[in-house]
């Protein structure tokens, strides 16, 4: 699947992490790609491995962690096979990354206007004048007020949100090619990371560029992403386009992922969780890592890995329910509720695109 | 800033007042008399040389007269070297103090920060090992050992300083190298412990992501962030350099204020002992102000003024 629209491709990524108890297994044989101008939104709970996916990209791992194999081919070469020199002139110009604690992220003694200034005078040897010029622009692009006199301000002058803003102006000041968001809102109350999410889609449009949002709210994921990976336990276990995902989930991962997220609909006191706690990545199960977790588990599940199995071009899941000889099981309630909601969206869609020539004529005779 | 100054130099008064008060009371505490003779001197004889002085009027008038005083400027006459008035014979030694105090503190804080950035630099390595041991045994090893050391093995084996005395630059390598050890390796125990905690932070990450090389982020960033908290400890540095300067002046024979601390206690003489109090409080007074007003100016989250604009 080496197409020409992905900008950036992982293949078989497996990092380890030296510790005195022994390796710990942290990413395991992850591969996806990321296409040109699109948002693809890697979800999972802590420790699932998505901010070590990212990290390796951005070549930022601890010393103690080993890439022990794969490929991270962007343009036509090998991240992994570049020098620490060579990843100093990609990081920055174009590959960036948003973290996730605007309250820690800014160095606390730098005037702002420096710190987005930054990038510039170190890739492109930009003078200081022309890049705190730049510097301005691009706060007044973000959407900071006054931006001519909050140039020469600290980090600790400006609120949570206006620090996002700040941290997104330094990414996005080189127009990087990828955009690493890693949960950028998490650390935000609720009102502001809507305002940050919209600035982050806005300003995709505007300087188009490709976005790998790390999270672990699903929430947040259905307003921003195309496609979804579903990481656990070190690999992706299901990807799809974002409706695939929400409305047809296959994995029962997933299931509990959507189960556990609140609805307007969702009735009861109580709300359903995935029992359990992730396995220990030191010495991760045979078989299917959530077998142990999974109440839809087959007894081929601890004995060997699931493949990938198709569910539709875009969508693949990796779970033995899928695979031919599988029961049939019912997913729960709520799965079930929400397939049924898709496959109507798909008639009425398949409809719609049946009756859209005649309405349009309608239109033009009137 | 103008009032803060002068909030700050109104503490600074009462603070010397307050030193001036329980000096004097501790100091006629102090076993023994002024009188280097006494077992020769007559009863009558004692009386009139005490009267001379004013000894022997009640203790606590003797306090308002020097307080009185002192408020003129008038620090009285040492008894040691008769006549003399204390302020002249201080002035004279305050210049070597003050330049081997300072050559040690800078040579000590300087040194300390380059020691203690390679130690976190290179953290759990051998090189973070060696750094960790120097400091820990510039911490451990008293001035005054280091000093005999210094003139032992520096000073007579190796013959490359003059042991003691004082002459020019060359006498005070090694005075400055035995008071230096501490504020060096304390220095450089509180950077690299500061640094380490810095190139943990999110913002060193956000640095390296913005693509600046490792000595970008350690420069840029990672340096004026561990250092700042290290003004906080010059006061106490200063401290150790003024209290090592008493014992230290005395190992080289050098004609300073602390050298002449420790014979103004052992011959009672009350005017240079009240003087040099009020020296050294002084001292640490303005050193004390002067990091809180450095700190405000290398710190933007606690600028004196509040607001920036």
């Amino acid at each position: 699947m080496d197409n020409e629209n992905n900008i950036l491709e992982v293949r078989n990524l497996q990092v380890n992490f030296k510790t005195y108890a022994g390796d710990v297994k942290a990413i395991r044989n992850v591969s996806f790609d990321l296409r040109k101008g699109e948002t693809l939104a890697i979800v999972g709970e802590s420790g699932s491995g998505k901010s070590v996916t990212t990290r390796t990209i951005m070549g930022l791992n601890a010393s103690n962690a080993d890439i022990a194999s794969g490929s991270i081919m962007y343009k036509g070469q090998d991240l992994l096979k570049k020098s620490e020199k060579e990843m100093e002139g990609i990081r920055g110009q174009d590959i960036a990354e948003i973290f996730q604690d605007p309250m820690t992220s800014l160095d606390p003694t730098m005037k702002i206007g420096r710190q987005i200034a930054e990038p510039l005078m170190v890739h492109k040897g930009m003078k200081k004048d022309k890049a705190w010029a730049q510097a301005l622009e691009m706060m007044k692009l973000v959407g900071i007020t006054d931006a001519e006199s909050r140039i020469n301000d600290y980090p600790h002058q400006f609120s949570g949100g206006m620090r996002q803003r700040i941290v997104i102006a330094i990414a996005l000041i080189n127009y990087p090619e990828v955009l690493i968001a890693d949960e950028p809102t998490t650390a935000l109350d609720v009102t502001i990371q809507a305002q940050i999410l919209n600035l982050m889609k806005e300003l995709q449009d505007k300087i188009s560029t490709s976005i790998i949002f790390i999270t672990h709210d699903l929430g947040v994921v259905a307003g921003m992403a195309d496609r979804v990976a579903v990481m656990y336990a070190g690999k992706i276990v299901e990807y799809g386009t974002v409706d695939e995902i929400f409305y047809n989930p296959k994995h029962p991962y997933t299931w509990g992922l959507l189960s556990s997220m609140p609805t307007l609909d969702s009735s009861g006191d109580e709300l359903p969780s995935i029992p359990g706690t992730p396995p220990d990545l030191l010495d991760p199960p045979t078989g299917d890592a959530f077998a142990a977790r999974n109440a839809y588990a087959l007894k081929i599940d601890t004995e060997q890995e699931p493949p990938f199995f198709k569910v539709s071009d875009t969508h693949y899941a990796a779970t033995w329910l899928l695979h031919p000889d599988a029961p049939k099981v019912t997913p729960p309630a709520q799965i079930v509720e929400r397939q049924e909601k898709y496959a109507k969206m798909q008639q009425a869609l398949a409809q719609a695109q049946q009756t859209t020539g005649p309405v349009e004529e309608e239109e033009e005779q009137q | 800033m103008a009032k803060y100054l002068a909030k700050r130099i109104f503490y600074l008064i009462l603070t010397l007042f307050i030193v001036i008060t329980v000096t004097f009371f501790l100091m006629k505490l102090l076993p023994g008399t002024p009188l280097t003779n006494q077992a020769k001197l007559s009863q009558s004889q004692i009386a009139l040389i005490y009267k001379q002085y004013g000894l022997d009027k009640p203790e606590w008038q003797q306090y308002l007269i020097y307080l009185a005083g002192a408020v003129k400027g008038d620090f009285g006459t040492s008894f040691q070297f008769s006549d003399q008035p204390v302020s002249y014979l201080l002035s004279s030694r305050i210049g070597p103090s003050l330049q081997i105090g300072l050559q040690a503190m800078v040579v000590g804080v300087v040194l300390g920060i380059l020691i203690g950035a390679i130690g976190a630099m290179r953290q759990n390595t051998w090189v973070d090992t060696t750094t960790t041991v120097v400091s820990i045994l510039g911490i451990s090893i008293p001035s005054f050992v280091l000093a005999v050391l210094l003139q032992y093995y520096l000073g007579l084996k190796a013959q490359l300083f003059p042991i003691a005395e004082w002459g020019g630059f060359i006498y005070t390598v090694l005075p400055t190298l035995a008071l230096g050890a501490t504020p060096l390796a304390e220095s450089a125990r509180f950077v690299r412990t500061e640094m380490v905690d810095v190139l943990s932070s999110d913002y060193i990450e956000l640095a390296k992501a913005k693509g600046l090389s490792r000595m970008g982020v350690i420069y840029h960033h990672a340096l004026r962030n561990s250092l700042i908290p290290l003004i906080t400890i010059v006061g106490p540095l200063a401290v150790n350099i003024m209290t090592g300067s008493m014992v230290v002046e005395n190992i080289f024979s050098i004609p300073g204020i602390g050298e002449q601390f420790v014979k103004s206690v052992l011959t009672n003489d009350y005017p240079t002992i009240m003087d040099l109090t009020i020296i050294y409080s002084f001292m640490l007074c303005v050193v004390l102000l002067f990091t809180d007003i450095l700190y405000g100016i290398a710190d933007p989250r606690i600028r004196l003024t509040g607001k920036a604009n």
